[in-house]
């Protein structure tokens, strides 16, 4: 065995070393745990770009497919369009990757990463607080490439910087909210395809079955009812009134209602789940 | 730390059920602080799920289970600020760099910033990454992978270690490697409790061994108690020619007092020898009557003789439910808790 030993790079000295010089540093606080794992999405970002994708490059395909598209259909011109659709097609994209919170979580669990942060005596929502921040960050990238892209084909809003700040920071809290039931889908799911199709089954008929892309009162009676009380519906009003300065501080107050609600009734059952999981 | 005193690890008729599957049947464990101790199983006896329990992350179905006097369940927090996990597959990032995983579990863990990238350094040098630390862990060997692991585990010195089946699939450079930082972990302090499924690592580094099954602690002590009631393994023999056979085994049969095992190769048969001392005389045996031995082995006993004569039926069959196999449980146990009380005694 000696012989071996003297060949290894692991230094038993250095092992023991290892072990005894560390003095235990009082334990991180919740905000500080959950800011690192922050630090860890940002880091992933940073190792596989490819995965923002879903907020570059879909967002731009969906603006110039749905502008160009349907435009001259239904308002007689793309630049007139534009000027509904924009705000529509920021919802409808930055609403669709909040699903992208739970893929990550699952794919997480599933590899056992989450397994070591779980046998850490942390605040333990922070594994999952950290994370939906990141998402900010994602969020507001992807809000700012269809911003970007729709000033440069026409879109004029009437309020200004300031509008387009209030709609994007009405859009975040929105999106976050709703990223905790993705969160909980991920705890629950077994694989992360199946909660992509449980994901696309819920936001196909929640984005399309809503006034982004045609006004309300083209539809049939029975349709528009549904349209009516969809929030996300409620939310594109919100935002292109934020945007064009336009009234609507009803909207706005039943999107927040909406968030809180999500908030009260997701976080808490998530985090139940979270510590049951087992 | 508590070392040497008391108990690292108690368990009480643990069980865990996941829908119909019993992968935890009513474990009882007895783990002493500072010293390494093997749990042994093949797959699919509960080990895992087993060491997942006592590192909090399942809660069992039924019994209790004590780390260091905290409840798993009630003080799951207290535990888990004494223990630290290593699981079978993956357990850091592998997106991310060796220095960002370490740095990231520094910060969990509580230290500064600036600390934390002092104590990755510390530990990457230590572990030999050092070289390694810049690049994604999935880029990394096996032995490397396992040593970031590691090294991931003890980023504060835990006080109890789990690692599992922490030499699985790796060469046996890498083997050693681990074996090295088991050794130097145990020397520091730490209990460590590992899960195998070879023989030979638990008797290489396990202080104490249980071996594990269905879900249960089927016999448990030292290696060398193990072993001794076991026997010590079996003598392969090959003749130069095959016509000699019968009166080999006649031979054999004589000086060995067992029975023997011919082996498909004509010029081959095997004995399953209870004490080595005996081998030499059977030899000579075999000489003097004339039978010319091509080569001769001795073989440890392997965790399927281990678990031929515990159970009686091989490691890698998972039928159960059988009545019978089940009387055969019983006995083996009997038998190995007597050879322990025997040398323990001694």
């Amino acid at each position: 065995m000696t012989a071996t030993t003297t060949t290894q790079p692991v230094a038993q000295a250095a092992v023991r070393t290892a072990l005894s010089t560390s003095a235990r540093p009082p334990l991180a606080t919740g905000l500080s745990a959950s800011g690192t794992f922050w630090w860890r999405a940002m880091l992933k970002i940073k190792h596989v770009p490819e995965q923002l994708f879903d907020v570059t490059a879909f967002p731009i395909m969906f603006l110039l497919m749905f502008t160009y598209l349907f435009g001259g259909a239904l308002a007689g011109s793309t630049g007139a369009y534009l000027q509904d659709v924009l705000p529509g097609i920021l919802v409808m994209t930055v609403t669709w990757i909040t699903m992208y919170t739970g893929l990550t979580l699952n794919r997480d669990i599933q590899k056992g990463v989450h397994d070591r942060f779980r046998s850490l005596p942390i605040w333990r929502p922070a594994t999952l607080v950290g994370p939906l921040l990141a998402d900010g960050v994602r969020y507001t990238l992807a809000a700012a490439m269809i911003l970007t892209l729709g000033l440069v084909l026409g879109f004029r809003p009437g309020a200004g910087a300031v509008g387009l700040a209030a709609g994007v920071g009405l859009l975040l809290v929105f999106a976050f909210s709703l990223s905790w039931i993705w969160t909980l889908l991920g705890l629950v799911m077994r694989s992360d395809n199946a909660l992509f199709a449980v994901s696309n089954m819920v936001m196909f008929p929640l984005t399309f079955v809503s006034n982004v892309f045609v006004g309300v009162e083209t539809l049939p009676g029975w349709l528009a009812a549904f349209v009516n009380v969809n929030p996300i519906t409620i939310l594109v009003t919100a935002i292109r009134g934020l945007m064009h300065g336009e009234p609507v501080n009803g909207e706005i107050g039943v999107v927040l209602a909406v968030s809180a609600g999500l908030i009260v009734v997701f976080g808490p059952l998530t985090m139940y789940v979270y510590r049951r999981k087992s | 730390m508590q070392a040497g005193t008391g108990l690292a690890i108690e368990a009480n008729g643990l069980v865990k059920h996941f829908g119909t599957t019993r992968a935890v049947d009513g474990l009882d464990l007895r783990v002493p602080t500072g010293l390494v101790y093997g749990v042994l199983g093949p797959n699919g006896a509960g080990k895992t799920t087993a060491i997942r329990m006592f590192a909090t992350l399942l809660r069992p179905t039924d019994g209790s289970a004590r780390v260091f006097g905290h409840d798993i369940v009630a003080e799951a927090d207290a535990v888990r600020s004494r223990v630290s996990m290593t699981g079978q597959f993956a357990s850091v990032d592998e997106d991310l760099t060796g220095v960002e995983n370490l740095v990231l579990l520094s910060r969990l863990w509580g230290y500064s910033r600036s600390a934390a990238k002092a104590r990755t350094a510390e530990l990457l040098d230590a572990f030999g990454l050092a070289d390694a630390g810049g690049r994604q862990v999935k880029t990394y060997s096996g032995g490397m992978r396992r040593r970031i692991d590691i090294a991931a585990s003890i980023v504060v010195t835990p006080e109890l270690i789990f690692l599992d089946e922490p030499t699985t699939g790796l060469d046996p450079r890498s083997r050693n490697q681990v074996w090295e930082i088991v050794r130097a972990l145990v020397a520091a302090g730490t209990t460590v409790l590992l899960t195998t499924q070879y023989l030979d690592e638990a008797d290489q580094l396990a202080d104490r061994i249980a071996v594990v099954d269905h879900g249960k602690v089927i016999a448990e002590g030292t290696s060398n108690q193990l072993k001794a009631s076991v026997g010590s393994g079996a003598l392969h023999v090959r003749l130069v020619d095959p016509v000699q056979r019968p009166e080999a085994e006649q031979v054999l049969i004589r000086t060995l007092a067992a029975s023997i095992r011919l082996e498909p190769d004509p010029s081959a048969l095997s004995v399953r020898v209870s004490d080595a001392q005996r081998v030499g005389y059977a030899l000579a045996e075999l000489s003097q009557a004339g039978v010319t031995v091509a080569n001769f082995s001795l073989g440890q006993p392997s965790l399927d003789e281990v678990f031929l004569v515990l159970t009686g039926r091989p490691a890698d069959s998972q039928t159960d439910g059988d009545p019978q196999t089940d009387g055969h449980f019983s006995t083996g146990a009997d038998a190995a808790s007597a050879e322990s009380s025997q040398e323990a005694n001694a």
